[in-house]
Formats: structure tokens, sequence, C-alpha cells
């Protein structure tokens, strides 16, 4: 019979088969909550390494695609170095566009700090010029070589010096949601070997007796992965809806800045945490098949 | 159908049975004797691959047991019914359910064969018994009842281990008719007991030999019995 047969024949049952091994006990509540807990952090897990991944894909894309050159000159070479600045961004490979902040966008870039009645003409306030870049960008050092010598005031910000660091700490935290997800499942499968050795062990002489009136070890096997699978399948599923519903809950964090997206789910991500029940049975059908032969061959 | 060639089982505690060839021919009805230690549940295991022997080769159907597969012991075990010292129930379930054990693991419908069931239940006079628990019987009722889930597979070969242990007489010539009448339907019996009455009433029944374990080898005993 093929894998996937049993596992279907795991999960459609055989109530013969099924009286067969007695009720075994306190495992039953243990793989129950066991599945159900792991399946609750599982939907963090997960949830971590959906909003890291979207942070990661934001500032890596949005972000990435504009820089922006800063002019401070005496006040008489500004214009000057500012119309150098853009000749020299109109001609570099990998810009897209090249604009120049007039003074009600710079006024209104400051305003939050200084307030709406800023004397910006008066001031020395630095021109801005908005570069955004196209197909695979521009060369950094290339740039800033030829706008020392072209506009000496101008610096190009292009934003790597902070957003390299926050991408690699979105990628590690992401990666980090990943190695959770596969040591919960690791600890599953470990949880669940535990429970099912403990029922074999208590059923040794029923098993004893099955293998003397001509049980097949796969027969055996399957009334306890039948078990062990179903109540891990039942302990997730009631531990994924509990997890999820805990994410719905927690406040949006996008409320307050708009930088952090928030540790929940978006549209279809939503779909996600449903796999983790049927995940949650194939690593107990697994770890309780696995176990089951070890131990009926030990048994002899 | 049961062959055994210079067969010899040894264990931690020394050698206990040693250099036995012997065959059980088909429809055979056999006794095997001895001093309770001698090894005659031991040589039953032998017979049916719950041990391996030590030495020497035992073939069950033409088949060596040293070379079989654990599926291939679990298709001996349905060719072969078994009733046990210890009669080896599921506690848990009823009698009836437990009879029907081999036929359950074995994946038969057992719904089908409701009605074998219960005619094989009263054939072994536990008619009224079938709902209840294992634990519920008397001593010789658990003998039958093991009887009938030996047989409910219909095997070529029936091997009990001392049936008549802990019962009564009358409850002993019961199951030896029972015995008597499954090798008259052609059935190969083979019966460990060390109750010599017992072989005595069945010979006069039924032409059984009679084998003795004796210095860890098998002799086959005299008129003397
Ligand atoms: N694997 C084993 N380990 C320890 N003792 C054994 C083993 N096999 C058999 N024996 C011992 O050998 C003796 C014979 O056992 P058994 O076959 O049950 O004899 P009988 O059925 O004739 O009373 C017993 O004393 C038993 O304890
Ligand atoms: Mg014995």
């Amino acid at each position: 019979m093929s894998l996937s047969a049993d596992l279907a024949a795991a999960l459609r049952g055989d109530a013969q088969a099924d009286r067969v091994v007695p009720p075994t006990g306190f495992t039953v509540s243990l793989t129950v909550f066991t599945a159900g807990a792991m399946a609750f952090l599982a939907v963090f897990a997960m949830a971590l390494s959906l909003a890291t991944g979207r942070l990661a894909d934001r500032w890596g894309s949005e972000l990435a695609r504009s820089a922006t050159v800063r002019i401070s000159a005496p006040a008489g070479q500004t214009e000057a170095q500012v119309q150098a600045a853009v000749r020299v961004l109109q001609t570099t490979p990998g810009v897209a566009s090249v604009r120049v902040l007039d003074e009600a966008e710079q006024r209104a870039l400051l305003e939050p700090w200084f307030g709406p009645d800023l004397p910006i003409e008066a001031l020395p306030v630095p021109r801005m010029i908005d570069v955004v870049e196209e197909g695979r960008g521009y060369d950094a050092e290339g740039l800033r070589l030829r706008l020392a010598a072209e506009a000496p005031g101008a610096v190009l910000d292009d934003h790597t010096r902070w957003r390299r660091p926050l991408i690699q700490a979105a990628g590690r935290l992401r990666a980090l949601g990943v190695v959770s997800a596969v040591l919960i499942a690791c600890a599953t499968a470990a949880m669940i070997t535990l429970a099912a050795n403990a029922a074999l062990a208590a059923n040794a002489q029923v098993i004893g007796v099955l293998r003397l009136v001509g049980a097949r070890d796969n027969y055996i096997a399957r009334a306890f992965v039948r078990r062990f699978t179903l109540r891990a399948l039942t302990g997730a599923a009631a531990g994924t809806v509990l997890g999820m519903a805990a994410v719905a809950l927690l406040p949006r964090a996008s409320a307050e800045g708009g930088f952090l997206t928030g540790l929940g789910f978006q549209g279809w991500h939503w779909l996600w945490p449903l796999i983790i029940p049927p995940i949650a049975a194939v690593v107990a059908f697994w770890a309780t098949r696995i176990a089951a032969f070890r131990s009926l061959r030990e048994l002899m | 159908m049961i062959e055994l060639n210079d067969v010899s089982y040894s264990y931690g505690g020394g050698e206990l049975l040693s250099g036995i060839d012997l065959t059980l021919a088909p429809g055979s009805f056999h006794f095997l004797t001895g001093p309770s230690g001698a090894g005659k549940t031991t040589f039953l295991k032998l017979c049916y691959a719950d041990l391996l022997a030590t030495a020497g080769r035992v073939s069950a159907f033409g088949q060596d047991a040293r070379a079989m597969g654990r599926d291939d012991i679990a298709r001996l075990r349905r060719r072969i019914g078994v009733v046990h010292q210890d009669c080896q129930f599921l506690d848990h379930l009823s009698v009836t359910e437990n009879v029907a054990l081999p036929l359950t693991v074995s994946g038969r419908d057992v719904v089908a064969e409701a009605e074998n069931l219960t005619s094989l239940l009263s054939w072994v006079g536990l008619g009224d018994q079938g709902d209840s628990l294992p634990p519920q019987l008397s001593g010789g009722e658990r003998q039958r009842a093991a009887l009938a889930r030996a047989v409910i597979m219909a095997p070529e070969i029936v091997i009990a281990d001392e049936p008549t242990g802990n019962i009564d007489w009358e409850m002993s010539l019961r199951l030896l008719t029972l015995l008597v009448e499954l090798n008259k339907m052609g059935k190969t019996i083979l019966i460990a007991t060390h109750d010599l009455n017992l072989i005595r009433t069945a010979k006069q029944q039924v032409s059984a030999r009679v084998l003795r374990i004796h210095n860890r080898g098998i002799q086959l005993a005299g008129a003397d019995l």
C-alpha cells in the first residue's frame, strides 16, 4: 500500500481496527495540547516571517529606487552647482529621472520641524534633487566622484548607508521565522514520538497478542498512527485558529508611523496559517509511523 | 507441514532443546509431554515462529522460518491456529471480538462472517458468553474461547499449549472432544500437556502419537502410556 493511501486510511479510519488498541489515556491530551501549542507558535513564526519579508521587500524596492542629492554652496554658487549636478545626473547611466525640488516642496519637508512661516529664501538651506533609479541602478561611487568634480557642494545621499543593515536585519528576522517554524515542526515530531512511544510501551501486551494472531506490523502501526495523526490535526487546528485570532487582535502598528507594517497577515496571506494543521498531521503521521515500526521490531 | 531438522534452542541459561528431528504430517495428531520446564512451550514457539532455533532448520509449509520476514510470519500465524498457554486475550474486547480478532487483523469483513462466528461460539459452548469480557470467563471457558479463536481462520494446523492446564476433568474432556473433531476434519493437531489421563482418553478416540521431551531431545513414547 502506498504511503499516501496510508495517510488517507489513517484519516478515514476503520472502526474495527480502532477498537483493537485500547484508548491510550494521557497521551491523548498530551498530543492534542502539544500540537495545539506548537500550531499557535507556528502562526506567530509565520506572521513574523511574512511581516519581515514585506518589510525587507518594501525597503529593498521602494527605498532603493530613489536617492537625494543635497547641494549646500555659498549663496552665489548654489544655482550653478544645482545646474551642474543635474547635468551630471542626467548623463549618468541608471538614472531614470532627475527633479529639483522647488521652494514649496522644500518648505513642506521642513514644515514639521520649523512651522509654516519659515522664511526659506533667507536661510542657507541646501537645495535638494530627487533622483529615481532605473534598471540595475547607477554606480554610486562613480557618481560621487563626478559630482565632486562638477559640483563640490553636492552630497549624494543614496540611503544605502542605513538601508543595507535594515534590509539585512529584516532578512535575518525572516530567516529566524523560518528556523522557528522548522524547530517547531521538529519539537512537535519529538513530542509526538515520545507520546507514541509511551502509548506503544503501554500497549506492549496488546501488540504481542495482535502479532500472535497474525497482525502485520503495518496493521498495528496504523492503529497508532491514525490516533496520533487525528489528535495532532485536531490540536493543530485549534491552535491555529487561536493563533490567528491572537494575530488579528494585535494592535495595528501601521497606525502609529507606517514604518513598521505590523506583525499581521495581509490579504490572501491569511490563508498561509491554514497549512499548519495538515503539516502537523503529516509530522505526526511520520513520527508515529517511525516510532511504531521501531518498537514493533524491538518487541519481536 | 512442519519439519524440524537437527534443531537446537539455547538461551543464556544453557541449551534447552538439542538435535531435534521431527515431521508433523498433514492430518496427524501429536501430544507433546515432559515435565514442567522441559521446553514444551519453547518447542511449540519454534513451530509457529515465535522463537527462532539457535541451530538447525525449522520449516513450516515448506518455508524456512529463518528466512521469513515479519509479514511472512504474520501470514504463517494465520495458517496455524494456536491456543496459548495463557490464552492471550485482549481484555478490553468482548469474547466475540477476541474470537474474531484473527479475522479483524487480516482485514476480513467480520460482519460478513457473523454467522460463522456465532456457530463457532456455540460449537465451543460459549453461545451465551459472546458479549462478556475475557476476565469474566472461567478457566475452561477461556480455553474454549482460545480454541475458537485458534480455528476461526480455518487453519491447517492447530497447536494447543496445556489447554487443560487449570480446568476440571469434565471441561478437559469437552475440550479434547473439540480437538478430536478438528482432527477428523483433517486438521493437523499438536497438543502440549503433562496430563497423562487426557492422553490415554484421547488414544481411545484417535490414533495419536505421543512425543516426550527427554534429555533435551524428543522421543516417541511407547505403549506404557
Ligand atoms: N529465552 C529464555 N530466557 C530465559 N529462560 C528461558 C528462555 N527460554 C526458555 N527459558 C526457560 O526454559 C525453561 C523451559 O521453558 P518452557 O519451554 O516454558 O517449558 P515447559 O513449557 O515445558 O514448561 C523454563 O525454565 C524457562 O524459564
Ligand atoms: Mg509451558
